[in-house]
């Protein structure tokens, strides 16, 4: 049996498993850290940047990061929050999020780390407004690759959940997006059935299954009544703390 | 079987159709076709038992292949704000005019392409220019005219009626008219010294004794990060592993920097040699030199130098007659991807993949390519690593300062007279560089490449060494007379381009810092956007993934702190609390274009009836 790792989290005790990342551990003791590309049962890629916390004064992502003895990390404070709220706010302006119309709308993680984070209004950025044809080959699937945040859950589902290589990266740099293995989404072997297709793998609205837009009424979706997170929070009596966070340099 | 189908599958039958190397099969494939496109992706998935994505994702990433077809003659001209100010514009002019095309075109026939690519490594022969592996330098409109008259005689580049460069330049495996321009020889590596005393010496030692003394010498990285040798050397052999890996990063991208080129063509038997060393104190059996693709120009020759050394057993097995000391090395081609000079981006390229970071932890000297302890070293490291090996360490480190031992070899370029490589001991002051150098009114000097800092005059007497301003070579030189918001915009958008893409931060914030550097840059900004710069520039520095994307925000940031007043000059705070988001008459051209007449209320002269037949100016 491995010695468990000991170390802090904002000043609480965490204990970790030799070879858990710093998010395993945080989640673990339901300490949550804000993510994007990072999800249960997938290789964490580091990507998004939005959990990046301070590690011994140094910033690293939380989901690559090794857990290691003795080290402290921030990761609850408005320096932090700041960093993420400019990440996700580039997100959101690199794309076309259009919350209204998308059918992703309130169980959207995007949108939901908005909130969470306190960004209730349109931004300080440009908004780059691609206009990248969409995908709409597939019976059961469209591909909207402009709502896209290049988080890459349904390549890594795709190729280490579903055994295939329905998506891959293509391009560089502002023009890296989402490519499929194929002329259209048609011409791959993508299934309905695929865990990279699946409502929980794209966190946002860019794979949409046909005939699931809206599906859940304003009231019943996932975050309509808690904040992104609250699953890892559990009951822990996180809510004053977040809304003091909230209120920090809130827009 | 077409001759594409054809030309693919011998691609990929000249590798053994090995995925490893599916970046020579793109090279392969983007040289003769001249583009790679959905049908050769395809074909080459097909022959490598892999997905297509898997190709599509490699061959979209780097800049040399492309899937529009490019000309049989693809003419690449260096858009380095150094090119630009020695008159790249109108070189660029010449080109158009006597091909008939425009930047990014190809002709209708197929002949040639016309293309722009970031520095090549000849900035102190600028304006230069690639033709096809070809370099061509100091170019005048005159000679565009000579150069395209001849390729369309002959049309094979490689026969370009030049003259060739000094040295090895003029060897014929090189024939290029390019010059070393060495300035000045120091001590460690522009001399002539006894070939392969390093080796001999290291031959008759243990694998912790050549550590030691790597360690001793205080050595430290010279592709910019300064990392010490000798620990990187020595975690690589004390992780247990099957295989080890000694890779030399020929991939030098940073703007300004072309001192490796300069090795490469003179001093490859001493890299060679390092690498060797290397090989022997950590234990491994092959190597890989990663050649950016800009330099491809110095394959033939860098071949002839490995195969010479194979015959001299210098290369191959029981090196120097040591049983067990088996080593070679083998050449990986870059094609145009400065992320690559990055050492984990370097390894995936060597991959087969794209050219991103990989996540470290691990580092690579415990998990590097395929999982196995590498090595990753500048060609500089591997030349100062065989003369310590000759020389000693506490020669070494004679030279320099306390943290930053040895010589440092400077590619100096910009506004000076005598532009080129300087060897000069660590601890050199930037006035110092500058004297020699020649520099005429400097106003601004880039030490360390738009990813270090943007000095001003007041800080000329600061020191280049790790403990000061640290740079892999860069030293760029800005007279008075040049515009620093042009130099910084210019900075900004070699970051745009050469993002990987990875991570957030760096690809989507320096778009943002481009387009408001752009603006202030226009005089459109005010005071917000100084803060607004600032910020992004800290949220990017903090949060990005790798070396790249922390330091993209340094040519704003840097200038920011540096040149206060050129940007207090162009900011104006108005009375009226309104900030100017954008420029009405700019914004209006395309719709006066389009309309062929001008606006009624935004041009005054219009209700002038004298004017109103007038047409929009095109």
């Amino acid at each position: 049996m491995n010695t468990p790792i000991r170390f802090q989290i904002d000043g609480v005790e965490v204990l970790a498993e030799p070879g858990q990342s710093i998010m395993q551990a945080a989640d673990a003791a339901g300490i949550y850290i804000p993510r994007l590309c990072d999800v249960e049962g997938l290789e964490p890629q580091g990507s998004c940047r939005v959990c990046t916390v301070k590690v011994n004064g140094r910033t690293a992502a939380a989901c690559t990061q090794p857990a290691a003895a003795d080290i402290e990390v921030e990761n609850d404070t408005l320096e932090l929050t700041n960093y993420r709220r400019d990440l996700v706010r580039m997100l959101f302006h690199e794309g076309n999020h259009l919350c209204p119309i998308c059918e992703a709308s309130g169980r959207c993680e995007l949108q939901a780390m908005g909130y969470r984070l306190g960004i209730s209004q349109p931004t300080k950025y440009p908004y780059l407004q691609p206009a990248r044809p969409v995908d709409a080959s597939h019976p059961d699937i469209v591909l909207d690759t402009n709502r896209c945040i290049r988080c890459g859950r349904c390549i890594r589902a795709s190729r280490d959940i579903d055994g295939k290589s329905v998506f891959g990266y293509v391009g560089r740099g502002i023009d890296k997006k989402v490519g499929v293995n194929g002329d259209n989404l048609l011409a791959t072997d993508a299934s309905i059935d695929d865990c990279a297709i699946a409502l929980e793998t794209c966190p946002v609205g860019c794979i949409i299954q046909k005939g699931m837009g809206f599906y859940k009424p304003i009231g019943e979706r996932s975050f309509d009544h808690q904040p992104i997170g609250s699953n890892i929070e559990g009951n822990r009596s996180g809510a004053a703390h977040r809304e003091e966070t909230w209120r920090q340099g809130e827009e | 079987m077409d001759d594409q189908t054809r030309i693919v599958n011998q691609a990929c039958q000249r590798v053994g159709n090995d995925r490893l190397r599916l970046m020579d099969i793109l090279l392969d494939v983007q040289r003769e076709l001249r583009c790679i496109d959905h049908r050769s992706i395809a074909q080459i998935a097909q022959q490598l038992n892999c997905a297509r994505i898997e190709v599509e994702e490699v061959a979209s990433f780097y800049s040399f292949f492309s899937s529009p077809r490019k000309g049989d003659i693809a003419i690449r001209l260096c858009d380095d704000i150094v090119d630009r100010f020695q008159g790249m514009p109108a070189i660029a002019r010449a080109f158009e005019q006597q091909l008939g095309i425009r930047m990014g075109e190809t002709s209708a026939d197929g002949t040639f392409s016309l293309d722009w690519t970031p520095c090549i490594g000849l900035s102190d022969q600028a304006p230069a220019a690639l033709i096809n592996d070809t370099p061509v330098t100091r170019l005048t409109p005159q000679r565009v005219v000579e150069i395209i008259a001849e390729l369309r005689h002959h049309g094979d580049p490689a026969k370009l009626n030049t003259a060739a460069g000094e040295g090895n330049n003029a060897h014929p495996q090189i024939a290029v008219e390019v010059h070393n321009q060495i300035r000045h020889r120091g001590a460690v590596l522009l001399n002539d010294a006894p070939a392969d005393a390093g080796l001999d010496v290291a031959l008759t030692l243990n694998s912790d004794a050549i550590l030691q003394r790597i360690e001793d010498s205080q050595l430290r990285g010279r592709g910019g990060a300064g990392f010490p040798t000798g620990r990187k050397w020595r975690t690589a052999a004390n992780t247990i592993a099957e295989q080890r890996y000694i890779f030399c990063n020929a991939d030098e991208g940073e703007p300004g920097t072309f001192k490796d080129r300069v090795l490469l063509t003179e001093h490859a038997e001493l890299m060679i040699e390092g690498m060797t060393i290397a090989a022997l104190a950590v234990g491994a059996a092959h190597g890989i030199i990663y050649l950016r693709g800009e330099y491809s120009y110095l394959k033939q020759h860098l071949e002839s130098v490995l195969s010479q050394r194979r015959q001299q057993h210098r290369l191959g097995c029981s090196i120097g007659g040591r049983p067990g000391f088996d080593f070679d090395i083998r050449l990986q081609l870059g094609a145009g991807a400065y992320m690559c000079g990055e050492e984990s981006a370097l390894i995936s390229s060597c991959e087969g993949q794209r050219g991103e970071p990989k996540t470290r932890p691990p580092f690579t000297a415990e998990r590097g390519y395929l999982g196995y302890p590498s090595v990753v070293d500048n060609v500089e490291t591997f030349c100062c690593a065989a003369r310590i090996l000759t020389r000693g360490a506490a020669w070494f480190r004679g030279f320099g300062t306390a943290a930053s031992a040895g010589t440092k070899l400077f590619s100096i370029c910009g506004d000076c007279d005598r532009p080129g490589i300087y060897e000069l001991p660590f601890g050199v002051t930037v006035d110092e560089l500058l004297i020699a150098a020649g520099a005429r009114d400097p106003a601004a000097v880039l030490v360390g490449g738009p990813s270090g800092e943007l000095i001003s005059q007041t800080a000329f007497e600061r020191r280049i060494c790790f403990e000061d301003l640290s740079t892999a070579g860069a030293v760029v030189v800005f007279n008075d007379r040049r515009n620093i918001l042009e130099i910084v915009e210019y900075y900004m958008a070699f970051f745009v381009e050469e993002s990987c893409g990875y991570c957030t931060p760096c690809r989507v914030g320096n778009v943002f810092l481009h387009e408001r550097i752009s603006k202030v840059r226009q005089g459109l900004a005010s005071p917000q956007d100084l803060a607004y710069l600032q910020e992004l520039g800290d949220t990017i520095a903090k949060t990005s993934r790798c070396g790249l994307g922390q330091t993209s925000p340094n040519p704003i940031l840097s200038s920011l702190q540096n040149f206060p007043l050129v940007y207090s000059a162009l900011v104006k705070e108005r009375d009226d609390g309104w900030q100017a988001g954008f420029d009405i008459q700019r914004a209006l051209e395309e719709s006066r274009r389009l309309a062929k007449r001008r606006s009624f209320i935004y041009d005054p002269s219009y209700s002038d009836s004298t004017n109103s037949d007038k047409e929009a100016p095109a």
